[in-house]
């Protein structure tokens, strides 16, 4: 139950967005993309899912609503908000750009 | 952007704050969803339902520790610790009652203290008329004299002003006067104003029955007699009458129609008196006789006020007013010469009690600063012990996962909850304190100076509120910063006395405390040394069995010829009485309200230079009236019934006028001019105090009464009787002569000395009754931080005694310690004091700002305050155990 590292942390609010900026999901169904989407690599436990829900909400970068789900219980569907929105280009652009300069040193040929 | 965000996230905060059980309950649920989701997902997998439930709480986790952390990351939570710091903060104050007690008392006469002098500030200088709107805008106007002294404006120069001055949305006349109001069988005096016709208009100030004075009543003499009455007279003597409106009421002897009551609240524009009745100026004669004078330009008799106009400065309408003042000059010569006219503001009114009050509440904002800041600085120490107290509470604190953040949050809860207490403490005290100045002054009883606790009063508690608990709650956590973790788990380890390590806060605090009090008793010090030489001086007469009172004889409507008469024979009646011993009339009282005359002076001799316009004050006097108040004539002679109006025009001169004038030549039998007529000297007296006791001496002399009359003069009658018995005497002999006849308030000249000096007596109280509390305030905390290094170090204490050490040297240790830290507050306290006592300045009489002999004194008092309190604590430490302290 440790919580994850903060390279983790930030990756998961980016990752909940991007998930997020394709369809309103409820909180169950963002876990199980999460798992299908990082092949459960980066360890992201459903404990540490909420606690970055609810914060992301707080930022007002998320909305919550309750709505029917599929099998037609109320359940709180999570959407995102243009705050969001903007939040998760920034964040993509500067993933991009840390990822590019980290592989780039990575894959520097040892002398 | 940020914007957008709280968009979102208030409804939230809120909701959580004030719904926290249905928040709860829906983060709760929407958990349990995702499990059972889980659960049947399991199933699905092929797993039983006891193992699928077992498997998905494994795979979630602690539910109770995600719960938690969800509302951590929900808002709201601020405002939930916040009440949660509340709720502990009272029970760690309950739990210790005594501490509770005394911080919240330190702070209550501390905040006390400033708010009762702000709600003085507020009350007699800042906003002294409570139900007039927009007092910012209001000025007080007033003649000046060669561009100082203070004088009255005169009707036709306050017509000028108001219809020239058009930065000025309004100006309206107030002159204070008295009357003797007679109701059913009973007489007494009352406190009233002549004003102009526009004066309720131009105050905002709406009568609750009638009306307020018409445009025109202002015109005419005696023309028109009507009258607009207090709330409080209204009530108290007419029993509220309803139908009052329309009926009369004898007024200096005169018939008035009433027809108006003031609202409740208002007291009229004079800060120290409250006005129970208004007439209109065109009945200025009858209250304040000496002629018509609603057309003389000469009769400086009335006290103005303008109201400006919205965003116009002072200076500018000054400027406006300076120029309309000097055109006046060139039109009106003969009247007007040298002559301005100044405004002020409502503090600085030059005319009221505003003047004798200002400079006194001025130190008293210093002062009671001060006293705030020790209360603050014993506190401070106070939580300190308790901190030190409480750090093994902080360490588990700390330990179990509190941030740092969160005990500062704790700790300043706690500092709030004890300024609030003291804030709300103070509020009662300043209440309690409104009416205390009129109880402090030799004449208050007769005054009025409340001070008022309104809006601006209260914000500004608030804020020193809020500056309190930042002061009090961030020592105590600037000291949580050295809070180890590991150390605090552990035994307590004994401090030492003599090493100074993490004490430095705690001896800063105390060094600090002293500086200010000692400030403060130097302060005192100064002023009860200043009063004292007051006390000491010679006002220049006799201040011994000499009583003065007066005559009503303008109410009973004398005039000029009556009065002379009367006077002639009273004096006669009263000689005959065995108890008198000699009697006199003046114009003008020494030392009282009534200003002197003044007039533009030629002497033969005296070449003035190209700029000097000689002007000197004088006073009207009866013949015997030097010998009555036993001032010495050095030579020549008193004034004599012969020098009457029919006879040449005579003058005394005092011993400042001949230097002066005559470069102390002998003037007798030379000539001086007085309002343009030549009079001739007859005697040179003494100098004396005529307007202060603070005053350096000044050119001045007398004339005869009879050669300018004055129909109500004062009446001095020095007796060799007890003055009670004497009065009844002299009532008696009055009321022979005419029965309708009363006597003006009956005071000693001795009791006119103490009334002049009422505002360094007021000081010295204030001051002294202060500098007290901050010495008590200070001991205290020497006291206590003595105490606590000897508790601390009782180790210490009983290794240096097993090791040889004596009772007496251990008591010295101490003491040293404590007198060390005396002796560093008392050096900058010097410093300081040095610096600011020149702000006492006016209140000072003789007495230099840095007099040795007070510095010592107040350094006398320091010390033994000192001694006193570090003694039972050193006292203490000389009786420690070795034996039982080494083997604990």
């Amino acid at each position: 139950m440790s919580k994850p590292s903060d390279l983790v942390q930030g990756t998961l609010d980016m990752l909940i967005l991007k998930i997020l900026a394709l369809e309103p999901l409820n909180g169950w169904a963002i876990s199980q993309r999460l798992k299908q989407i990082s092949s459960e690599v980066l360890g992201v436990s459903d404990g540490s899912l909420y606690p970055a829900l609810y914060k992301l909400e707080q930022r007002g970068w998320i909305r919550a609503q309750w709505k029917a789900s599929e099998n037609n219980r109320r359940a709180k569907f999570y959407s995102l908000t243009r705050l969001g929105r903007k939040q998760l280009e920034k964040e993509t652009a500067n993933w991009n750009r840390v990822s590019a300069a980290i592989s780039g040193i990575v894959q520097l040929e040892e002398a | 952007m940020d914007i957008e965000r709280w968009l979102y996230s208030l409804p939230l905060r809120l909701r959580s704050f004030f719904r926290p059980n249905q928040v709860d309950q829906e983060m709760k649920g929407e958990l349990r969803e995702h499990l059972e989701q889980q659960i049947s997902e399991n199933i699905r997998k092929g797993m039983s339902l006891e193992e699928a439930r077992r498997s998905a709480v494994l795979t979630i986790g602690g539910i109770a520790q995600i719960e938690q952390q969800c509302r951590d990351a929900r808002g709201g939570r601020v405002l939930q610790d916040f009440v949660q710091d509340l709720r502990y903060g009272c029970r760690q104050l309950r739990r210790s009652p005594g501490f509770s007690a005394l911080t919240v008392l330190c702070l209550t006469l501390g905040i006390g203290a400033n708010a009762a002098v702000f709600s003085w500030l507020e009350g007699i200088l800042f906003r002294p008329y409570p139900a007039v709107a927009h007092q910012e805008r209001l000025f007080a106007v007033a003649g000046t004299v060669q561009g100082k002294r203070i004088d009255g404006l005169s009707w036709p120069d306050f017509l000028d002003l108001r219809q020239d001055c058009t930065l000025c949305e309004d100006a309206f006349v107030t002159s204070i006067t008295g009357s003797t109001l007679n109701i059913g069988d009973h007489a007494e005096v009352t406190t009233g104003s002549v004003v102009s016709a526009n004066y309720f208009d131009a105050l905002g100030v709406h009568p609750i029955l009638g009306r307020g004075f018409e445009p025109g009543e202002d015109v005419g003499n005696g023309s028109h007699p009507v009258v607009v009455m207090s709330y409080q007279m209204w009530r108290d003597r007419f029993k509220g009458d309803s139908q009052i409106i329309g009926k009369t009421q004898r007024l200096n002897n005169v018939q008035h129609k009433i027809i108006g009551v003031a609202p409740q609240g208002f007291y009229g524009t004079f800060v120290g008196r409250a006005i129970q009745f208004w007439v209109p100026a065109s009945m200025a004669e009858t209250f304040r006789g000496g002629g018509y004078k609603l057309e003389d330009r000469g009769a400086r008799w009335i006290e103005s006020y303008v109201r400006l106009k919205p965003g116009v400065s002072r200076a500018q309408a000054q400027q406006q007013i300076s120029a309309m003042a000097a055109r006046l000059q060139t039109s009106y010569p003969a009247t007007n010469r040298g002559r301005g006219i100044g405004i002020w503001p409502l503090w600085q009114t030059p005319f009221n009690h505003a003047r004798t009050m200002g400079p006194t509440l001025e130190v008293m904002v210093v002062v009671v600063t001060f006293v705030l800041l020790i209360a603050c600085a014993n506190v401070s120490n106070l939580l300190l012990v308790r901190c030190f107290v409480r750090r093994h509470e902080m360490g588990v604190r700390l330990a179990i996962g509190a941030s740092r953040g969160r005990l500062l949050k704790q700790l300043l809860t706690e500092g709030l909850i004890l300024s609030a207490l003291g804030t709300a403490g103070g509020f009662f005290m300043a209440y309690g304190c409104r009416h205390l100045l009129v109880m402090l002054l030799p004449e208050g009883r007769t005054m009025y100076l409340p001070g008022a606790i309104d809006g601006r009063v209260m914000t500004m508690s608030a804020g020193i509120c809020l500056l309190v608990t930042l002061i009090i709650g961030l020592v105590p956590a600037l000291q949580t910063r050295h809070l180890d973790l590991a150390g605090q788990l552990k035994a307590e380890s004994g401090g030492v006395v003599g090493v100074r390590s993490r004490g430095w806060i705690r001896s800063g605090l105390v060094i600090f405390q002293v500086c200010l009090s000692f400030i403060l008793l130097v302060g005192a010090a100064l002023l009860l040394e200043s009063l004292q030489k007051i006390r000491t001086t010679s006002p220049g007469f006799s201040t011994t069995r000499v009583a003065v009172t007066g005559v009503s004889l303008v109410a009973a409507g004398y005039d000029v010829s009556r009065a002379k008469t009367f006077q002639n024979e009273l004096s006669d009646r009263l000689i005959g009485l065995p108890s008198v011993e000699s009697i006199a009339f003046a114009r003008v009282t020494p030392l009282g309200y009534t200003g002197y005359s003044s007039t533009p002076i030629a002497i033969d001799s005296y070449q003035p230079s190209r700029n000097e316009q000689p002007e000197v004050e004088y006073n009207q006097v009866s013949p015997n009236y030097f010998a009555t108040l036993a001032i010495p004539l050095f030579s020549g002679r008193e004034f004599t019934r012969s020098d009457d109006e029919n006879a040449p025009l005579v003058a005394i001169v005092n011993r400042t006028m001949v230097e002066r004038y005559w470069r102390g030549q002998d003037p007798i039998g030379r000539r001086l001019q007085v309002k343009g007529r030549w009079a001739r000297v007859v005697g040179v007296a003494a100098d004396s105090k005529y307007e202060s006791m603070g005053e350096t001496p000044k050119p001045f002399f007398y004339v005869p009464l009879r050669q300018d009359f004055d129909p109500e003069p004062d009446l001095y009658i020095r007796t060799t009787q007890p003055l009670q018995s004497t009065l009844a005497s002299v009532l008696r002999e009055v009321h022979t002569l005419d029965p309708n006849l009363a006597l003006y308030e009956t005071i000693t000249l001795h009791e006119q000395v103490d009334r002049a000096s009422s505002p360094q007596l007021l000081a010295v109280t204030l001051v002294s009754a202060l500098g007290g509390l901050a010495l008590l305030l200070a001991a205290v905390g020497l006291y206590g931080v003595m105490s606590y290094a000897v508790a601390q170090s009782t180790r210490e204490l009983g290794l240096r005694m097993a090791l040889g050490a004596g009772a007496a040297d251990l008591l010295r240790l101490v003491m040293s310690r404590g007198l060390r830290l005396t002796a560093g507050g008392i050096l900058f306290g010097t410093v300081a004091a040095l610096a600011l006592t020149r702000l006492l300045g006016q209140l000072l009489y003789n007495v230099s700002p840095h007099d040795p002999l007070v510095f010592g004194s107040a350094l006398a008092v320091m010390a033994t305050t000192a001694i006193s309190a570090c003694l039972l604590p050193a006292w203490r430490a000389s009786r420690t155990d070795p034996a039982r302290v080494l083997r604990a």
